[in-house]
């Protein structure tokens, strides 16, 4: 029952909280005419252009932007060790690690392949990883508003200079300030000193690392950015201090996600039809959760052998504060999100456990990253209305737009590269010592830990399974290339699919055009989900957790 | 076509030849026009291969072949299920190139007539067709009236009178006069011509994909890719858990995911669609005026012949305070000799016997802008026609305007069409004509209400007259005294608001309306110029038919819908089927997965890849005739095809298999 109270609380709590939210959201990235004239005229004069922009402008001045992020952090990691903010005298990278922490926060994913605490000046750990979870986020906010405008059949997607600030000022920052303040509340330190030093009881000298983390953290979270400022991510005590910071954590990383499905119903003028996707979105959710919790009340055969009690499931690797329900939940609602922070070892989940967290991830879309997530679930919505509207006897439209071979082809091309960005480069390093020489375990466990790995990178996600020895220059390369075309693909062609929507005469909408707003709706668009974007990966999930949860005694 | 229609889909005369057609078409070249089926062709040639291989090398030929040669049946089934459609099309083809063979022209040079055959005919000749000639190329009567016969394009025997002028001046090539004579003048190069139009369409050959069949063509075939991921990636996959997954097998676990049960059948259901509409004696002129017909949002439907019986008929005449009635019935029927249209006819009937027209009177005809018809006896005018017609002709003496507007108010309101006569600069009085509502017609406007579709009727009556129509047949609107401009302007403020419309027109006037409606019907009687305009063309010159096409059009839709999502869906048993039989033996637990309890993985490998092809043929009727469609809203419509397509596909497969893995491992094969 326990169980059942947390998740409604956290789920229930935070699909509320998202609601006045997404209201906020829709007002600061698409103000009516007269709304907000103060904040986009000074926005435009920071951002130096107020034009309206077609959808190949916007794209390319989002690119130059990232483009942008992307080599002020490559710089700031690189010379990191000459430059200030570094009282503990962190030391120069391997430069495949800096390409692949730079491209890892460019993209909203921050996988890491270093522990911050041990190797990041503060200065990289604000003013390069810090400063990149905010304007990444709101990369993805503007792309979706941009979206949103576009099916809403206005002339032009908005601006991107002002998009993004309004994404990082209006939206991102007031909320990161109001969480920030409640962790450090809660106990969360927030500190730009150096590693304090303490002798503990028995008399040893210890180095306890710590900083600014109350920030670092509160953006990872609303951001489903994930980076930890500390290596073992919101694990560690200090990232991580209570029950309460746990919870408000938990609501944080579903916030924003949550709160862009409404925004994208409130700048289409359709609420009915955000909340078809929300319950759609919400169901697969609930299903990986319900998953995750029973499969992870069974103990882990790691102790059967042993002299302990195993009623309470499986608490290898558990932050034990939070129990065997704390760490599969949260496992399940970070990649859902593309969040990407642990509050457990997915490594030591139970082997269908941690299947759950992976189909998060495949599908990418089950709330997703911020911003991003609604759009991954267009490309869904674009092939659900293509079949169902032919199943209605016309020719398929969506809110009025003519869905053709060009939509078919650009929203089939972004599906296809989620697939191959996952399963090719696992196929290349599962077959090779590239990979095979990187495994803790063997057989199937270890082959869960490959296919984690670039489905996080793909997904943009971040979280690792762990047990991967991923520091290496060949991990390094591959993740970072997977993260980059994992990241922009999926920006790009719904971008385009929707430049060529406005390009289109618009059709009318009628009793015999297919409703978008029913359940009937959600469930074609539910199936499309599964057949799209699981089938592909049930022959690798087969030999991963499939086959280790088979074999066990 | 008329001896066609009873043709059923599975008689052996087709298909014996479709059979035949399904080796023609394993050539490469046609193979590579559906993706997917090609995919499949390449695969199934790869395993050949290394079937031979395997069988000089020696290894486990039996299965292998059995494998190699069920994907060889899959794109047999394929070719065979299009081979099939094009069938029924090809006959009727070679019976109408066998008539078109025989024609010959009587072509006219100034005094000289000399016969040559039809395909000498060009452009702007004129040739004669006396009683007893076949009609040589498509034109327009110049000169003279006959009655032709053109069952042989309708399949309706009852002959119709073609004249010079007018609504009815088209002739077709291939119809017969049998009775007097007319000179046509030829508007079709060789080659051109409605029946060479005819063959093409029904034989298939200028068959080009329509924009949705060449969007989910794209579909499939990325949906083809994604799976070709998933299963090219399984040996690198293998070989880290210290196995290997031979080619073969791959081969048919890509073939069992890759959709080709609707690939195969994507042809076919276009090619049946047209042919639907072919039988229901209507011609489309591309596959794309078929889909467009499914989108329809705006009917526009004439009055008469549609949504009233057709033939107005005159049952009143009811004459002007201080005009005697035999005085207007008398003008009413000299106004009305020059009106041809069956109003005027009835007008004559109902006015009964009396003199004819002096010589030397003019007939002035009835058109379609006038909207007046008349007579001038010397400088005595009468005319006849529509009331504000008429009132615009002269000024006319304000009381009796007065009592002619009463007059026509209450024939409105009653639904009757009234009609002024005058007699010169004096009015007479008005004729009513009544309209009769056909019986159901009110049923199918609140069907096609549900689906969504706004029914607006044409009508030259005016607004009271056509708002009392309109009610009681339950359209949704009307456009009253209407006139060819009106209605243009209708069909483009529509399709502004991002509507498609559909009409159906005969007269010359009504071609810029055809020319601009998305799905314009053209009568068959109707003007060169209509015909030429609208992109169908119903051979049986029953606008009611706008209806059936409509749903005809959707039909089409939504069997290529529903077959996609069975296809589909189906890959959720065949992996239940094919992946423990793979990874079985690298991860034994995996057997778990076997839910169907398949008898051993080879066995299961095959039930798979049999079931993959025999579904194809199981479902050719299905593809051929369409699916069950009746009119309702689009979501219960979805509710209802996903319901029977969507959990069909997924549960079929399941029993499917499982009732094959019991053949196939009772009979020994694997």
């Amino acid at each position: 029952m326990e169980h059942v109270f947390i998740v409604a609380l956290i789920i229930g709590g935070t699909a509320l909280l998202s609601l006045p939210l997404g209201a906020w959201m829709k007002m600061a990235m698409d103000p009516a005419p007269g709304q907000m004239t103060g904040w986009t005229s000074l926005f435009g004069r920071i951002g130096g252009a107020t034009e309206e922009q077609g959808w190949k402008r916007y794209l390319v001045t989002m690119l130059i932007f990232n483009a942008i992020m992307f080599t002020v952090t490559f710089t700031i990691l690189g010379l990191q060790q000459y430059l200030p903010l570094n009282p503990d005298g962190m030391g120069p990278h391997d430069p495949t690690l800096v390409f692949n922490t730079a491209a890892s926060f460019t993209t909203n994913t921050n996988l890491q392949h270093y522990s911050g605490e041990a190797s990041m000046s503060y200065l990289s750990q604000l003013a390069g990883l810090m400063w990149l979870q905010f304007v990444s986020a709101a990369t993805g906010i503007a792309a979706l508003a941009a979206l949103a405008r576009g099916i809403a059949g206005r002339a032009s997607l908005g601006n991107f200079m002002i998009d993004v600030q309004r994404a990082s000022f209006l939206v991102l920052l007031p909320l990161a300030l109001i969480v920030a303040m409640l962790m450090v509340l809660m106990g969360m330190p927030m500190t730009l000193q150096g590693s304090a030093v303490a002798t503990t009881l028995e008399g040893v000298t210890q180095t306890i690392a710590r900083g600014p983390v109350a920030a670092f953290l509160t953006i990872k979270q609303l951001g489903t950015n994930g980076g930890g400022f500390f290596g073992p991510n919101a694990t560690h005590p200090l990232e991580n201090p209570s029950f309460w910071t746990n919870g408000l954590a938990m609501i944080a990383i579903m916030l924003i996600p949550m709160a862009c499905v409404w925004m994208f119903g409130g700048i289409l003028g359709r609420m009915k039809h955000a909340t078809v996707i929300f319950a759609v979105m919400a169901l697969f959710i609930l299903v990986k959760i319900t998953g995750s919790v029973t499969f992870e009340s069974a103990p882990t055969p790691a102790f059967a052998e042993l002299p302990v009690s195993t009623d309470t499931g499986n608490l290898e690797g558990k932050e034990l504060r939070f129990g065997a329900t704390g760490g599969p939940l949260w496992a399940v609602l970070t990649t859902s999100t593309s969040n990407g922070s642990v509050g457990a070892m997915h490594d030591s989940l139970n082997p269908l456990t941690g299947l759950m967290p992976m189909a998060g991830m495949w599908l990418n879309a089950t709330f997703g990253g911020v911003g991003v997530g609604m759009i991954n679930m267009f490309l869904y919505i674009i092939v659900a209305v293509f079949v169902a509207g032919m199943m209605v006897g016309r020719t398929p439209e969506y809110l009025g737009h003519r869905i053709e071979a060009k939509e078919v082809r650009l929203a089939i091309l972004a599906l296809f590269s989620h697939a191959f960005l996952i399963l090719g480069p696992t196929a290349l390093f599962a077959a090779t010592s590239l990979g095979q020489a990187t495994v803790q375990d063997p057989g199937a466990h270890g082959f869960s830990e490959i296919l984690y790995e670039f489905t996080s990178a793909a997904a943009n996600n971040g979280s690792g399974f762990e047990g991967l020895g991923d520091g290496t220059w060949a991990w390094n390369i591959a993740t970072g290339v997977v993260m980059l075309l994992g990241r922009y693909l999926p920006i790009i062609l719904p971008l385009a699919i929707v430049g060529s929507l406005m390009a289109k005469r618009r059709a009318a909408e009628s009793a015999g055009t297919l409703g978008v707003e029913d359940a009937t709706f959600g469930t074609m668009l539910g199936l499309t989900v599964v057949i799209f974007g699981a089938l592909t990966f049930l022959p690798a999930a087969a030999l991963g957790p499939l086959a280790e949860h088979f074999s066990l005694p | 076509m008329a001896q066609h229609q009873n043709t059923s889909i599975f008689s052996a005369e087709l298909i014996g030849p479709a059979i035949r057609d399904s080796f023609n078409k394993l050539d490469p070249r046609q193979l590579i026009r559906n993706p997917v089926m090609f995919t499949t062709a390449s695969v199934a040639l790869l395993a050949t291969v290394l079937l031979v291989r395997s069988i000089i090398s020696g290894g486990d030929i039996a299965f292998e072949a059995q494998i190699v040669f069920w994907l060889w049946l899959t794109v047999l089934f394929g070719n065979f299920a299009e081979a099939l459609a094009e069938g029924r099309g090809k006959a009727q083809a070679a019976s109408l190139r066998s008539t078109k063979a025989e024609l010959k022209g009587k072509r006219v040079k100034g005094d000289t007539v000399k016969v040559v055959p039809a395909s000498e005919l060009r452009a702007g000749d004129i040739v004669l067709v006396e009683t007893g000639d076949q009609i040589p190329a498509d034109g327009e009567v110049v000169e003279g009236v006959a009655s032709v016969n053109e069952a042989a394009i309708t399949g309706e025997s009852a002959p119709v009178v073609r004249e010079s002028g007018g609504d009815r001046s088209a002739v077709t090539a291939g119809t017969r006069v049998i009775s007097d004579w007319i000179k046509v003048r030829v508007t079709a190069e060789p080659g051109e011509g409605f029946l060479d139009r005819m063959i093409s369409l029904v034989e298939g050959a200028s068959r080009a994909k329509t924009p949705n069949e060449v969007a989910l063509t794209v579909l499939l075939t990325g949906l083809t890719l994604i799976f070709l991921i998933a299963v090219s990636t399984l040996p690198a996959f293998a070989a880290y858990a210290g196995g290997s997954i031979s080619i073969p097998i791959l081969v048919a676990l890509f073939v069992a995911l890759i959709p080709t049960t609707i690939s195969a059948l994507l042809s076919a259901i276009g090619i049946a669609g047209m042919d639907r509409l072919i039988r229901f004696n209507v011609l489309a002129k591309s596959g794309r005026a078929v889909e467009a017909a499914g989108d329809i949002d705006t009917l526009l439907l004439d009055k008469t012949g549609t949504i009233t019986l057709g033939d107005r008929q005159a049952t009143d005449f009811l004459p002007l305070s201080g005009v005697r009635e035999g005085e207007l019935i008398e003008a009413a029927r000299l106004s009305s000799l020059g009106d041809e249209t069956p109003e005027g006819r009835s007008i004559v009937e109902l006015a009964g016997a009396g003199e004819t027209a002096p010589a030397g009177a003019e007939m002035v005809s009835f058109t379609a802008q006038t909207r007046v018809s008349g007579i001038d006896i010397g400088d005595r005018k009468i005319r006849k026609g529509a009331v504000d017609a008429i009132l615009k002709l002269h000024d006319f003496d304000q009381g009796a305007v007065r009592q002619i507007r009463t007059l026509t108010e209450k024939i409105a309101r009653t639904g009757g069409t009234p009609l002024a006569v005058a007699d010169g600069t004096r009015l007479l009085g008005a004729i009513a004509l009544k309209d009769i509502v056909k019986a159901g017609i009110k049923e199918r406007f609140a069907e096609l209400r549900r689906m969504g579709i706004r029914t607006v009727m044409i009508t030259g009556d005016n607004p009271l007259t056509a708002a009392a129509i309109a009610a009681e047949s339950g359209v949704d609107d009307f456009l009253a005294e209407a006139t060819p401009e009106d209605k243009l302007e209708l069909i483009r403020k529509e399709q502004s608001g991002g509507k498609l419309v559909a009409m159906c027109g005969d007269g010359t006037n009504d071609a810029p309306a055809l020319a601009q409606s998305d799905v314009g019907v053209a009568m068959n009687t109707g003007t060169q110029a209509a015909r030429e305009a609208g992109n169908m063309v119903d051979l049986d010159n029953n606008p009611t038919k706008l209806i059936e096409i409509v749903g005809i059009g959707k039909q089409l839709l939504m069997t290529r819908g529903a077959l996609t999502t069975f296809s589909i869906s189906n890959d959720v048993a065949k992996y239940f089927a094919i992946l423990p039989a793979i990874f079985v033996a690298l991860y034994p637990g995996l057997d778990a997965l076997n839910v169907m309890g398949l008898s051993s993985p080879q066995s299961a490998i095959l039930s798979a890849i049999i079931f993959n092809a025999v579904i194809i043929p199981l479902l050719v009727p299905l593809a051929l005739r369409g699916v069950t469609y009746c009119p309702q809203s689009a979501s219960r419509q979805l509710v209802r095809n996903l319901g029977i397509y969507g959990l069909g596909g997924l549960i079929v497969p399941f029993v499917g298999i499982k009732l094959i893995d019991l053949v196939v491992s009772g009979l020994g094969l694997a």
